[in-house]
């Protein structure tokens, strides 16, 4: 029951605390697509792989206490922050976690942009399409970011250092 | 005359209840519409099981996909010699509108979650394969079937294109909100879908709304609001597509188990073997997961023709609020106790929350996650709706949200009062 939610709750406790939603969303899909198995279900939105799943179910948990949500005006937007409660580390104690361990992924993750996740989330959404595919794709979908090249190449390496990891 | 541009020699013209008529006279669009793959969503429900709700929500996918189609034609119209706007672009935007659904099967949602599946991504396999709807788009050239795979994937480039398609404020929300209160007849749903026409406006990269127009769209997001909790999250809507999920999982698990079928499921086999061929998806409808509904009452697995019984005379489970994080400890011992008295919980006892049944909030975007709706003010420059609209702040702040817990009442009313699990049971879900 609540099987979702709690490998979700498993992940805040692991992360600590994660700022921003977009962070948020892109951490969760790389993860996935590096074979951690979370059920929410993504589709390509303008800004990337996004999950209106995810975000409902981190409104549940913060609407239940599990965990805790800070709102910080940007004046043209607005930042969250994410940290597990006391009361959502109580509840995980009734569940097995059931995932592999990918705490070494999140210390990868946590250290990163959520600009260059967001690069590695959009080229890791095209994997399927050859090298010089992916970056054309990239260079169109997101025209306004201005990837340089230096960005993608570490975006590869980044791709691949998880792979490795994740094997 | 090139394929692309050639008209019917008539107008041809749908009476549609919405939106009155559905206006086609592009060769191309009447070509698509009369396809195998465009025409098998004449079988597909709009609303999934919602019509165990309302009587009246039995309208089809291939209804809304002409009502998209057409609230794009008309913006479209209004688009035009407009700043912005590319008149090349009209005839792929007509498609992606038309054909933006294709990939959807039977109560899509429970056969997603439960085989795995992605309604998009067979959108885009139906428009790039060996299918009769490839073969027209081919027809206007070569790459353009990849382009309206592009733009209802959202992948494509031109970001104007992709946000009157799918956006907080698009052609398929609008067709569908006005389309559902009216099938539903419930009197939530509606708002001045004429008035937001008028004042959209196409930017560079998005579709933004005059300030004027401020207010119409305020109706339209509460009308958002609305029909999620009235309609499409209704608990007995819910209720039914818990017994259908669980319908669906059971014969996969007996297939697995090699349980011998009285009659072979030839259409799930795929599903079952997660190993869905293109033409296997084309071919299930809900005519054809009916036959098998109806099939399975006569199988010897208890579980599997009870569940069957249920869904297709609406003897759905009942349920009760429940806050997970006050009854963790109950939903561990509820599990035990059904399974102590017969009852086996991973069928009969199913938690369900709103993020189980994704419809779209308005989300005033943060850090870009999500492009939200932007006002052109008169001095041209661009406000998010929430920060100029007190209503929309004020629904689109804290999210309420919503856990339930369904369960067979009438198996639980047959067990022996003197049982001690049964008393027990009854403590728990009705104290």
């Amino acid at each position: 029951m609540l099987a979702n939610h709690a490998n979700l709750l498993q992940f805040f406790s692991s992360v600590e605390e994660v700022v921003g939603r977009k962070k948020l969303q892109k951490m969760i899909y790389i993860l996935k697509k590096n074979g951690v198995p979370f059920g929410e279900k993504y589709e390509f939105h303008l800004f990337g792989p996004y999950s209106e799943e995810l975000s409902l179910r981190v409104d549940e948990l913060s609407n239940l206490g599990l965990i805790k949500e800070t709102k910080e005006d940007k004046s043209s937007y607005f930042q969250y922050r994410y940290t597990i409660t006391e009361e959502g580390q109580q509840f995980l104690t009734h569940y097995d976690n059931q995932f592999p361990d990918y705490q070494e992924a999140i210390r990868l993750l946590k250290e990163k942009s959520s600009r260059f996740l967001e690069l590695v989330s959009t080229m890791l959404y095209f994997e399927e399409l050859p090298q010089e595919e992916v970056e054309d794709k990239v260079r169109t979908v997101k025209k306004k970011q201005n990837y340089t090249d230096e960005e993608m190449t570490q975006a590869w390496e980044f791709i691949s250092s998880l792979k490795k990891q994740q094997a | 005359m090139a394929y692309r541009d050639e008209k019917l020699d008539e107008e041809k013209v749908f009476k549609d209840p919405v939106h009155r008529y559905v206006h086609v006279r592009d060769r191309v669009i009447w070509d698509l519409i009369a396809t195998p793959e465009f025409q098998r969503l004449r079988r597909i429900k709009q609303l999934g099981t919602s019509y165990m709700t309302f009587h009246g929500a039995e309208h089809s996918r291939f209804n809304h996909s002409l009502g998209v189609y057409e609230i794009v034609r008309r913006i479209v119209n209004n688009f035009e010699n407009r700043k912005n706007w590319k008149k090349e672009q009209r005839l792929l935007l007509l498609c992606a509108a038309l054909l933006h659904d294709l990939g959807h099967g039977p109560y899509s949602h429970s056969f997603e979650k439960v085989f795995g599946l992605d309604h998009e991504e067979f959108t885009r396999k139906i428009i790039l394969g060996n299918t009769g709807v490839n073969h027209v788009l081919r027809k206007v050239s070569a790459s353009f079937p990849k382009k309206v795979a592009e733009v209802i994937n959202k992948t494509y480039g031109d970001k104007l294109i992709v946000s009157i398609i799918s956006s907080q404020i698009d052609a398929d929300r609008m067709d569908y909100l006005q389309r559902d209160a009216y099938f539903t007849g419930v009197s939530y749903g509606h708002f001045d879908m004429e008035r937001i026409l008028r004042v959209m406006r196409p930017r560079e990269d998005q579709v933004v709304i005059k300030e004027s127009g401020m207010h119409a769209v305020e109706d339209y997001i509460m009308s958002r609001y609305q029909m999620y909790w009235q309609v499409y999250f209704h608990p007995v809507t819910r209720s039914a597509e818990v017994i259908l999920t669980k319908i669906l999982h059971r014969a996969k698990a007996l297939y697995k188990s090699d349980y011998t079928f009285k009659l072979r499921p030839e259409h799930f086999i795929s599903l079952f073997d997660e190993k869905v061929a293109l033409e296997d998806y084309i071919r299930l409808d809900e005519n054809v997961t009916s036959f098998y509904f109806q099939a399975w009452l006569e199988e010897d697995d208890d579980i599997l023709r009870d569940l069957c019984e249920r869904f297709l005379n609406r003897r759905l489970f009942k349920y009760i609020e429940f806050n997970p994080l006050l009854h963790v400890k109950e939903m561990v011992e509820l599990s035990r106790l059904f399974s102590e008295v017969g009852i086996d919980p991973e069928y009969y006892l199913i938690d369900d929350s709103s993020s189980d049944l994704p419809y779209d909030f308005y989300r005033p975007g943060e850090e870009e996650e999500r492009l939200p709706i932007h006002l052109q003010l008169p001095n041209g420059k661009l406000k998010e709706l929430s920060r100029q609209s007190d209503i929309v702040e004020a629904i689109s702040g804290k999210k309420r949200t919503d856990h339930k817990l369904y369960f067979p009442q009438d198996i639980l009313e047959a067990l022996p009062d003197d049982s001690q699990q049964k008393q027990r049971i009854y403590e728990i879900l009705f104290q």
